[in-house]
């Protein structure tokens, strides 16, 4: 499937047939596809410095589902940046791979409600999804600094955002984004670096790829 | 539409960085890519900001003298299947009863893995990551944290705060930073919890030896000997003390074997028994020879028993084994005195009316035994019975045996206890500091 940018006419090409917004690669469009047509809706700034291993098209598995990276939402606070990638399983689903600081972790949406009100999260705050208590442990007030690839929705006309980080006794872990008028949450799991099976990952001066 | 677009550039890979320190002019490198938001340099010890385009300097405080970190910055080792580098490194400092502890911490890198660190303490070193789970904190009177399945018991909790930085980090940092540390151990690893404005990190360190981390970075020299015993330090002696006591109780069941083998085995063959009559009185003939009795078989052990109904009071009896043949005597003696009564205390036995001598590795041959019994002239008559019995079990060896069986596992449980003993003694639960 390919399309046009109606900015600068490069070819789009979509690696996810279900991508509802993506960046045009050569002029940084933000372009997001509405019925069949791709609309401009802005532009993409300079992206900051960024030490994350992965980008655009690597590939990868995770408890032995193959995915690729299609997007990624970047996200600045005060202790720094870190990347939600967007990632597409081999059956057509989405998930997010966090990486922040290298330290890495898988997420998917999972629709839920009676999610607590932002007013009320604070440190503490224990929760019950799936069976399995999640305990509040930091909210963070983040900026969002700006978009590449492919995304699962219109996410562009961003500022300050509000998540709230769960852990649990094990490597599970919970997000609240409350960036939407309804608060969405994230059931994810905390995973290494070898765990995924990164191939064409970035290359770092003076390191080999491994 | 035929002409082709211009190609997409190509994403260019991460640089390392490298720029002047504002205040003293000397280049600092950056070697933590975009992680690295604070940057002390290395020559005067300015803590900058790494993010900021001018490089903005953040403190300045003149430090003490300078610590040369036994791993130099940018140093790369391959430690537990990775290969990381030396970007930063920290000293941090405790207090306890007014004599501060120091120890250091390495921050290790590697672009694709992440961050890890490397403490040391007096020769003691722990690889250590931080850890995403939250452990279960156990309060109480030994406070204790599990996670993943296993339970640590908390050894000790200090404010520490930092007071040397150089390097890299890929968070704010500023000498005189404070945070508390919770430390909880299960030898060779360790659990700790940090908390510094109102949030807190959880990380688990492994220990290694320092030859370990020498190899890691090519460092010249040797480690340094580790001093003392560290928090969790394993212990030379963990599973030497089950495995010790394993062993003592095969040992055990070895002896109970041979002990019944050789009850059951050793002949025990009663040669000769006979009863006599002594009066001290009769002023009879206090000698007296046995009738002949024959050892067979291979040379063996001789038991001679005197059971007699004395009854407060003794008799000695001085014997001699002698063979018929050619007449070589065994002598020896036996006293025997028997006593009872009843005082304040109730009934009281003193000596017993039985003994026994017995003499190793006789030959075979026809024996008989020469007696003189000896009284108080005035004491009543005795009557005696006398047996000789041929190839009785020396349980000697059993009785000296027993003890040194147990030796080694008494001796390894000391040693292991006194190991544990040191290590408590530096923690918050050491016996001596509960008096205080």
């Amino acid at each position: 499937m390919s399309a046009y940018c109606p900015n600068c006419g490069a070819p789009v090409r979509f690696r996810w047939s279900k991508a509802v917004q993506t960046v045009c690669e050569y002029c940084r469009s933000i372009l997001v596809r509405r019925d069949v047509d791709l609309s401009r809706v802005g532009a993409v700034g300079d992206l900051p410095e960024n030490a994350s291993p992965i980008q655009l098209g690597v590939e990868g598995s995770y408890r032995e589902r193959p995915f690729v990276v299609a997007g990624r939402i970047i996200y600045e606070y005060e202790r720094g940046g870190w990347n939600e990638w967007h990632i597409v399983f081999n059956d057509g689903s989405s998930g997010w791979l966090s990486d922040a600081q290298a330290d890495y972790a898988i997420y998917s949406h999972v629709p839920a409600t009676g999610l607590p009100p932002a007013s009320a999260v604070k440190p503490g705050l224990r929760c019950q999804w799936n069976g399995v208590v999640y305990e509040l442990t930091t909210v963070t007030r983040a900026h969002y600094r700006g978009v590449e690839g492919e995304l699962p929705f219109e996410y562009w006309d961003k500022e300050d955002v509000l998540f709230a980080d769960f852990r649990t006794r094990d490597l599970r872990t919970a997000t609240i984004d409350y960036s939407e008028a309804q608060p969405l949450l994230f059931l994810g799991e905390f995973t290494g670096f070898g765990a995924l099976h990164l191939r064409n990952v970035r290359e770092f001066e003076g390191w080999p790829r491994p | 539409m035929s002409a082709a677009p211009p190609a997409a550039p190509a994403p260019a890979g991460p640089k390392i960085r490298s720029l002047n320190c504002p205040n003293c002019g000397a280049p600092v490198v950056v070697r933590g890519f975009g992680h690295t938001l604070n940057v002390a340099c290395e020559h005067c010890l300015a803590v900058l900001d790494a993010k900021d385009e001018g490089v903005r300097i953040l403190q300045t405080a003149q430090q003490r003298e300078r610590i040369q970190p036994r791993i130099p910055l940018g140093a790369r080792g391959a430690l537990r299947g990775e290969v990381w580098q030396a970007i930063g490194f920290q000293e941090r400092t405790i207090q306890v009863d007014g004599i501060p502890y120091s120890w250091y911490e390495y921050l290790l890198f590697n672009p694709y893995a992440g961050f890890r660190y490397l403490t040391e303490y007096q020769g003691h070193w722990n690889f250590v990551r931080t850890v995403n789970a939250l452990p279960e904190e156990r309060p109480g009177k030994q406070p204790a944290a599990v996670y993943a399945g296993q339970k640590f018991r908390h050894f000790q909790s200090a404010v520490a705060s930092t007071t040397y930085i150089i390097g890299e980090f890929p968070w704010q940092v500023r000498l005189g930073d404070v945070a508390t540390v919770d430390d909880y151990v299960d030898p060779p690893r360790m659990l700790s919890k940090e908390t510094a404005g109102g949030e807190f990190t959880w990380s688990i360190g492994e220990y290694v030896s320092g030859d370990e981390v020498w190899k890691a970075f090519q460092l010249p020299g040797r480690a340094p000997a580790a001093q003392g015993v560290y928090s969790n330090q394993p212990s030379p002696y963990k599973g030497q003390v089950g495995q010790i006591w394993k062993l003592a109780g095969f040992a055990l069941i070895a002896w109970f074997v041979l002990l019944a083998l050789v009850m059951t085995l050793e002949g025990n063959e009663r040669v000769f028994e006979r009863s006599y009559t002594f009066s001290p009185r009769s002023g009879g003939e206090p000698s007296l020879v046995t009738d002949e009795f024959e050892l067979k078989g291979r040379p063996s052990s001789v038991e001679v028993s005197v059971n007699t109904d004395l009854s407060n009071n003794w008799a000695y009896f001085r014997f001699a084994l002698i063979n018929a043949g050619t007449g070589e005597a065994y002598d020896f003696g036996r006293e025997v005195s028997y006593y009872f009564g009843r005082d304040s205390d109730g009934n009281w036995t003193e000596g017993g009316r039985n003994d026994s001598a017995l003499i190793p590795s006789v030959p075979a041959g026809r024996y008989y035994l020469r007696v003189e019994p000896e009284m108080d002239p005035n004491a009543a008559p005795v009557y005696y019975t006398l047996s000789v019995t041929r190839d009785v079990p020396s349980y000697a060896f059993f009785w000296i045996a027993l003890p040194l069986l147990l030796i080694p596992p008494f001796f390894v449980t000391i040693r292991s206890a006194a190991f544990e003993g040191k290590r408590w003694q530096e923690s918050d639960h050491a016996p001596s500091r509960d008096d205080d």
